[in-house]
Parts: C-alpha cells; sequence; structure tokens
C-alpha cells in the first residue's frame, strides 16, 4: 500500500501539484488520469523519489520516503518496477541484458539462473525467442513488453507504469492493460498506472484519481465513474460524443 | 544607472551565479560518481566496454595525426633553422621536444576532447532524454557512478597509452619526413634524439595526460548527465561539454607547466 498526504512540487515559479492525497492498495491497478500537463507524470514520479517534492509524504508499507536514508531509499527501489513512457530501455543491450540488469547488478543468481528469470519474465509478457535482439529490432509494442517483464524481473512489490499505452494501436494497448492487471492480480502488486486511455480506465481502473490542474478533483472505482455526477470528471471522460451517447443510455 | 552598466551588472551576477552553480553541481556529481559501486562485477564489465568505446577506438585517429604533425615539425623547425652555423641535428632536438612536451600531451587530448568529449556527452544525454538514467536510478543503481565512473578510469588509464604512442609515432612521422625528404640524414636525426635528452619530460607530459583524461571524462559527463530537453539540447550540450573540457585542458597546461618545470 502507498499512502500520499497533501504532495506538492512546483518547479520554478511553477505549481504543478498542489497538496495531492490518496492510498493505492495492493493487488489493485490504481490509475491517475488526467489531461495532458495536469501534472500526472510529476506525480508518479514523485511517488518514486524521481523528483524532490516540496511538501507532503509518501509512505509505502509504513516507510516514509522522505526520512528514508541512501541505504533504506536503494531497498525499496529494489521493491519497485517501473515502465517508462519511452520505454527506457537500455539500447546497447539486448533483451535478455535488459531483463537481467536488476538482477546481474543485486541478486546472487547465476548466470543460467538468471537467464532462467528473463526467460520466465519474457514468457510472462509474451515475449519469447527474442533474447539476442536489440530494443531497436522490436516493435513498439514487443518493446513495452520488454520493458514490463524488465519491471517485473525483481518480484517487485510496487510496479509504476507512465502512460504505458501511448503510441500502440487499440488492440495491443488491450493486449498491455491485460498483462499489467494480470500480473497485478497474480502476483498482489500495487500498481500505479498514468494513462489518459479511457478505454484503460474502464477495463483495469479498480481505483481512478483524476488530477486536474495539479488537485486531486474526483477519486473513486471504475463502476462509480459510469454514474458520478462530479462535472470535473465527467466532463474529461465523457467529451467525446460516441462516450457522451454510451453514458446517455446508461 | 546608466543601462549600460545595468547590463553589465546583470550579465556578470548570471555569470557568476551559472558558474558557481555549475561548479557545485560537478563537484556533487564527482561526489556521486567516486561511491562505492554496488556490484564491482558489473562496473569492471562497463569498464571494459569504455576500453573499447573511449581508448581504442581513438587510436586510428591517433596514429594519423601524430605521424603527420611530428613530419610537418620537422620540415617546419628544418626550415627556420636553415643555417650552416646550426647543426643539423638541432632539427631532431626540436620536433623530439615539441612532441613530447606540447603536441602529444596537449594537442592529442585536445582532438580527444572533440572526439571522446562529445560521444560522453552526446551518450549520456540521449540516456537522459530517454529516461535511462531515470530507469536506473529507479532501479536502487547510481546512475552517475554506473555510467560516468569506467569511463573516467578508462580514459585516465588508456589515455597515457595513447599519448606514449602518440609520441612514438609523432617522432617517427618526423624521421620519415626528415630521412624521405632529404632535410637531415638518419645519423644526424638519431643523434638529435639522443642528444640532451631530459627524462622528466616524458613524465611531465604523462602527468598532464591523466589530468587532461580526467578533465575530459568529468566535464563532458557532467553536461550529458544534466541535460534537459530534447535532441537540441543534447547537441548543445555536446558542443559545450568539448568547448569546456577544451578551456580546462589549456587552463590546466599552463597551470601544470608551473608547477613542474618551473
Amino acid at each position: 500500500m502507498i499512502e500520499v498526504n497533501d504532495l506538492e512540487k512546483s518547479f520554478g515559479d511553477t505549481k504543478v501539484l498542489k497538496g495531492i492525497s490518496t492510498v493505492c492498495h495492493e493487488g489493485k491497478t490504481n490509475l491517475i488520469i488526467g489531461r495532458s500537463g495536469a501534472g500526472k507524470t510529476v506525480f508518479l514520479k514523485s511517488m518514486v523519489g524521481l523528483h524532490q517534492i516540496d511538501s507532503g509524504e509518501i509512505v509505502y508499507d509504513g516507510r516514509r520516503l522522505g526520512a528514508m536514508d541512501d541505504d533504506e531509499r536503494k531497498d525499496l527501489r529494489m521493491e519497485m518496477g517501473m515502465v517508462f513512457q519511452g520505454n527506457a530501455l537500455f539500447d546497447s543491450l539486448n533483451i535478455e541484458d535488459n531483463v537481467t540488469f536488476a538482477l546481474s547488478m543485486f541478486s546472487d543468481m547465476s548466470e543460467s539462473e538468471r537467464l532462467d528469470r528473463a526467460n520466465f519474465c519474457l514468457k510472462r509478457v509474451n515475449l519469447e525467442n527474442q533474447n539476442k535482439k536489440l530494443p531497436a529490432e522490436l516493435s513498439g509494442g514487443m518493446q513495452k513488453r520488454v520493458a514490463i517483464a524488465r519491471a517485473i524481473s525483481m518480484n517487485p512489490k510496487y510496479l509504476f507504469c507512465d502512460e504505458p499505452n501511448s503510441g500502440l494501436d487499440p488492440s495491443t494497448a488491450i493486449v498491455i492493460d491485460n498483462l499489467l492487471q494480470e500480473i497485478t492480480q497474480e502476483y498482489n502488486i500495487t500498481t500505479v498506472i498514468n494513462t489518459h486511455d479511457m478505454n484503460s480506465v474502464m477495463e483495469i481502473g479498480d481505483h481512478i484519481i483524476y488530477i486536474k490542474e495539479g488537485k486531486k478533483a474526483w477519486e473513486g472505482s471504475s463502476d462509480e465513474l459510469l454514474t458520478t455526477e462530479n462535472e470535473a470528471i465527467v466532463d474529461f471522460v465523457y467529451s467525446s460524443e460516441l462516450f457522451k451517447k454510451i453514458r446517455a443510455k446508461l | 544607472m546608466p543601462i549600460a552598466v545595468q547590463n553589465y551588472s546583470y550579465f556578470s551576477d548570471m555569470f557568476l551565479t551559472t558558474g558557481i552553480r555549475d561548479l557545485g553541481q560537478y563537484m556533487l556529481l564527482l561526489g556521486q560518481t567516486f561511491r562505492k559501486p554496488e556490484n564491482w562485477r558489473e562496473y569492471y564489465k562497463a569498464l571494459v566496454r569504455e576500453f573499447g568505446l573511449l581508448g581504442i577506438n581513438s587510436l586510428g585517429i591517433v596514429a594519423i595525426i601524430s605521424v603527420f604533425v611530428g613530419a610537418v615539425v620537422t620540415i617546419q623547425t628544418a626550415y627556420n633553422l636553415d643555417d650552416p652555423l646550426i647543426p643539423d641535428y638541432y632539427v631532431a632536438i626540436a620536433t623530439r621536444e615539441s612532441i613530447i612536451l606540447e603536441f602529444s600531451p596537449t594537442m592529442v587530448s585536445l582532438i580527444l576532447a572533440g572526439k571522446v568529449g562529445s560521444n560522453i556527452a552526446s551518450t549520456l544525454g540521449s540516456m537522459r532524454v530517454s529516461e535511462q538514467i531515470d530507469a536506473l536510478e529507479v532501479m536502487g543503481v547510481n546512475p552517475a557512478g554506473y555510467l560516468i565512473f569506467p569511463k573516467v578510469v578508462s580514459l585516465v588509464l588508456f589515455n597515457p597509452i595513447l599519448i606514449t604512442l602518440s609520441m612514438f609515432l609523432g617522432i617517427l612521422g618526423g624521421y620519415g619526413a626528415a630521412v624521405l625528404g632529404g632535410v637531415v640524414s638518419p645519423q644526424d636525426f638519431q643523434l638529435g634524439l639522443q642528444t640532451a635528452f631530459n627524462g622528466f619530460y616524458i613524465s611531465y607530459a604523462l602527468i598532464k595526460t591523466v589530468v587532461f583524461a580526467f578533465l575530459i571524462a568529468t566535464i563532458s559527463s557532467y553536461y550529458g548527465y544534466y541535460v534537459k530537453g530534447g535532441a537540441v539540447q543534447v547537441g548543445t550540450n555536446a558542443t559545450r561539454a568539448v568547448v569546456s573540457s577544451s578551456v580546462a585542458i589549456i587552463l590546466a597546461n599552463y597551470v601544470l607547466t608551473q608547477l613542474l618545470l618551473l
């Protein structure tokens, strides 16, 4: 479980996050939604400690991120996996080395054990027999799967995904969504996903946080999203004519 | 206050603030770079990779430049010492001193600042903008240590080898030009190479080389590591890395020469 309390973050004079509080539960896909520029990525990166926050606190199962020393923070990071918007695969390493990177760095596994783990993770994301290829040789969807395989290689307790569907076609996006949901439930991971893909919101959103102009404007489940009267979220979710028609039929 | 004075004050403040901030950030980056590695084996693998990328890949250009500059230095020296009162072997002495004292350690380092410095800055810059550095950080790896430490060590260890090779090839190029062009006889050239030789000059050159290698690796890494933005900023910072490394080499060259030769 991750608790976020009154999180604030500014860049220069621009206040990006204005006191966001929420709780992300384990075994659930927690979705952060909002328009471009609303502060979703800053929120996610602040949660993992890539941005130093101005005020507030982030608590990982009772452990306060801000109060940790370097070693504690390193230990916490080994419990995290992250899928970046642009995948952030190491382009000089092949797929297998990308997936085993953290294992090589931190585990005592032998080379064959690491290879077995890489094969297991790659099989889990339905990507086999591509071990020796470089990231540049794979399609966008395949690269995304490698990024997920790398993120789960260390058996993370917390999984963060920044726009996992960006740049993917609708059918591949659904495959990635389902994969993230399955992994979350299977390994009881606390998963936090940034997205503005409404299909993801409806399909896999166990817990949805809507951010508008740096503030939390709404929070609830995907079922509640269908019936809410909150104007801010209704304007955002039902901005297209298609969704307006769907809502009218409910 | 006149506008010209206001502008001067504004720019001098900005320059000072930026300079002090950059220096502070550079020192902090050095602190991160030289932290204890998470896994020596992985750092060693990275070091071997960097030897190839930054060291062995520079052998060709260093060899070509050294041979031809050595040849040109010999011909120019012979042209300028064309006096019956000056013995021919002085050409070899002048060539040797020019190559060992200045051309190989300083000029070759400046060339490497361009080749290796831009490579380091653009590689790290691309990793920054494509979030690969963030990915390392989220994994719990110290990105500065894993990415920069092997580059610094490989350059500091390999540059003296490159510069020694450059000295040898520069003098060989000079010998070739002297003999093939009929400028100095082989016997006179060999006599000149052995006359009034001071072994400390080699130490002086290698000390300079190690310092220059450290400056190239760390300054270029600094500019690459802190890129903000996209491809344009990567290019801009790669250029800044080359310019700053070159200026730092020139300044360090003056300071080291004062300290070591006077």
